[in-house]
């Protein structure tokens, strides 16, 4: 897994609730049997019209947000399918951290096991974000060619803090085992594996299902 | 007298392998369910790591996402979808899985068949590269759906790494009225709830109602916690599920069903058991519901009009619904009720099984379906079609002008070639609503098998109990 440790980028605003995993990657994308090519189908409803064209409407087919890291969401990202596709797809958009309220529990599960960091902030957070997404589209043009900074946050993991451009901080939470998982970049098969004697042992005890009778 | 538990705890207490202080559990898993879209990468995870499937005794892999419903075979499909049918073939013959292949006579969708074939059974860990995989708890098993790195987890050491989640007990009081199904009960649930209400718990859904629902029935209201955001969705085993799981292909036998049985009956919560949070539904007034937007959680009683943005006071959710009814291209504060139709699809791990077909068929038998719309009805087996077809469900359908298919996911999932075109309606007894789910530019309806059937007889939107 790639580690993560900090991150400074500005933001992608894809500010819906409830964005569901078949919008993140439709199902059409997941016949494949590796993880190439999945950037194609990120988003794929909305960044493409109903003729296969580009949707120049949605920001990620826009100049301005390409090469930014970090995908700005409404509330309960990720929900729906459990399609481990969706985080597979963000990465390979080179997207590593999603911005939420909140986030649907597989998804969220899925995007840590591959380095995909979910930051929930608190709503007001959240406002002041989506204000700065929408400072930056009113403002001139060549101020933002200029430099993307004035519109950059950083996430720094170590301290689970999101920095604001005004200095402003927000705690994000996250459990100690993920946090150390992604800043160290320790996968979670390499760690499961660690206790094969104990699953043998438990599979050999009177509590494994169906108790004592171990059938091989 | 020891601590009161719930059914979630007795079951996660039990499978904790270990776990390290301010970790979470490694958490055994005994049954895994495995399908074709989810699992190739997995298995070259373990390919290139030169791991072994620890427990391939624990392991049963179907085909039902990508499959063709209109013959059993792989010729015309596309590339990929054949491609990724052949990976799952190889990697189950090169790791040792069960596999019901694409011809077996007891292969059908991951979620129907683990329960008909016995596999399924009160007081285990059941997980799947699936979010359905709730399903299983209709059992009172622990049944969660995982990513593709999960299911490599469970592949390679039978174990996760889990954060216990939080329980939630549900209680459906009150008395079903007639033509009100469990499909009515779990979309009046999310309705209530929202798509993220269940986030972070697991749900137990108690009550008479949900006693007096036979296996199947309980199957799609487990079947659904996910669109409520929940981990799962559990009912406790009774004689109800017992009755059902007796003559099970892989249900214990004899001496081991004894012995299993009286641990199955303590498995309910005990009295005075601890939940994180209640939630009451009162059943008695309920009416079929249908959805009118692009989630599960957009659902609304038939009776009622659509509702209104304007009053909703939360500006996100505002523009959700504004969002969602311009896709669908809904008025707000107008009735569903008599919305034309252009599809119906009677299917999906949901509402597939023999209680689904057998109301369907309840309301279609000797009618025919309206003009110009396209009845489909996939059964979620082989079993549950040579069953259907022993009961001459078959020829009801086909009689009224409906399709009767081979089974799998179809039209839910839309991989398969089954799809909706743009723009058109469908009413749908699966589970997502999402924009183009059942195929880009689609706009599905969610509704009971009986609310299906008596759209498809009128052409639109129609309340069963008017037939």
């Amino acid at each position: 897994m790639q580690p993560f440790t900090s991150l400074t980028s500005a933001l992608i605003p894809v500010p819906y609730n409830d964005i569901d995993t078949d919008q993140i990657i439709p199902a059409r994308y997941l016949k494949v049997t590796d993880k190439n090519g999945l950037a194609e189908g990120l988003f794929a409803r909305w960044r493409y019209r109903a003729d296969g064209s580009l949707n120049e409407d949605f920001p990620l087919n826009q100049p301005r947000y390409h090469n930014r890291q970090i995908l700005l969401a409404g509330d309960n990202f990720g929900c729906g399918s459990s399609r481990e596709h969706a985080p597979w797809a963000l990465m390979a958009w080179n997207i590593r951290a999603v911005i939420s309220t909140s986030f649907a529990d597989i998804f969220r599960n899925n995007a840590l096991k591959n380095g995909l960091l979910p930051v929930q902030v608190d709503k007001q957070t959240h406002s002041k974000l989506l204000a700065l997404t929408e400072e930056e589209l009113s403002s001139p043009q060549s101020f933002a060619e200029a430099s993307a900074m004035p519109w950059s946050v950083t996430i720094d993991l170590a301290n689970q803090t999101l920095i604001l451009p005004d200095s402003t901080k927000a705690f994000f939470p996250i459990e100690s085992f993920h946090k150390t998982c992604l800043l160290k970049g320790i996968d979670s098969l390499g760690y499961i594996l660690e206790f094969s004697g104990q699953i043998e042992s438990y599979e050999w005890s009177d509590r494994a299902y169906p108790f004592g009778v171990k059938k091989l | 007298m020891s601590k009161p538990k719930t059914l979630f705890e007795k079951i996660w207490d039990s499978h904790i392998v270990a776990q390290e202080p301010d970790s979470p559990a490694i958490l055994y898993i005994d049954l895994h369910l495995i399908h074709e879209v989810t699992s190739p990468q997995a298995f070259e995870g373990l390919r290139q790591r030169g791991l072994k499937v620890r427990r391939p005794d624990r392991s049963i892999a179907t085909m039902d996402h990508s499959i063709p419903t209109q013959s059993l075979s792989l010729e015309g499909l596309d590339e990929l979808g054949a491609k990724q049918l052949q990976k799952l073939r190889q990697n189950c013959a090169e790791f040792g899985i069960k596999l019901y292949d694409l011809n077996d006579p007891q292969r059908g969708i991951v979620h129907v068949i683990g329960p008909e074939l016995g596999y399924t059974q009160p007081g285990m860990t059941i997980v799947c590269g699936d979010s359905h995989t709730a399903t299983h708890g209709a059992f009172g098993a622990l049944a969660f759906g995982v990513g593709t790195s999960e299911v490599e987890l469970v592949l390679a050491s039978q174990c996760l790494i889990q954060y216990r989640p939080k329980t939630c007990q549900v209680v459906f009081d009150g008395k079903l009225p007639k033509r009100v199904t469990a499909k009515d009960m779990i979309l009046a649930l999310i309705a209530q709830v929202g798509v993220g209400g269940g986030t972070g718990y697991v749900f137990e859904y108690c009550g008479d109602a949900v006693r007096e629902l036979n296996m199947e029935e309980r199957m799609t209201l487990c079947n659904m916690s996910i669109e409520a955001g929940a981990r799962a969705g559990m009912v406790a085993p009774d004689d109800t599920t017992f009755a059902y799981l007796a003559d099970k292909p892989f249900a214990p036998k004899g001496h081991e069903w004894d012995r299993m049985l009286e641990y199955w009956r303590s498995l309910p919560s005990d009295e005075g058991a601890h939940y994180d949070k209640k939630i009451v539904v009162d059943v008695s007034q309920l009416e079929p519901m249908v959805t009118y937007g692009t989630n599960p959680g957009m659902g609304i009683p038939i009776s009622q009009p659509i509702p209104d943005p304007a009053l909703e006071r939360d500006p996100d959710r505002r523009t959700a619904m504004e969002k969602a009814l311009n896709y669908m291209g809904f008025q707000p504060n107008r009735p569903l009720l008599g919305q034309a139709v252009d599809v119906v699809f009677i299917g999906s791990c949901t509402n597939s099984r023999m209680t689904d077909l057998r109301q369907a068929a309840s309301l279609i038998k000797g009618r025919k379906i309206a003009n110009g719309v396209r009845l489909i009805v996939v059964p979620g087996s082989e079993s549950v079609r040579r069953q259907a077809e022993a009961e001459g469900l078959d020829k009801v359908f086909k009689e009224a002008g409906g399709e009767w298919r081979f089974s799998g996911c179809s039209m839910c999932i839309a991989m398969n070639g089954d799809q909706l075109k743009p723009g058109q309606v469908a009413v749908s007894t699966s589970n997502r609503n999402f924009e183009g789910r059942q195929g880009d530019g689609g706009r599905t309806i969610l509704a009971s098998p009986l609310t299906a059937a008596a759209s498809a007889i009128t052409g639109q939107v129609t309340d069963p109990r008017s037939i």
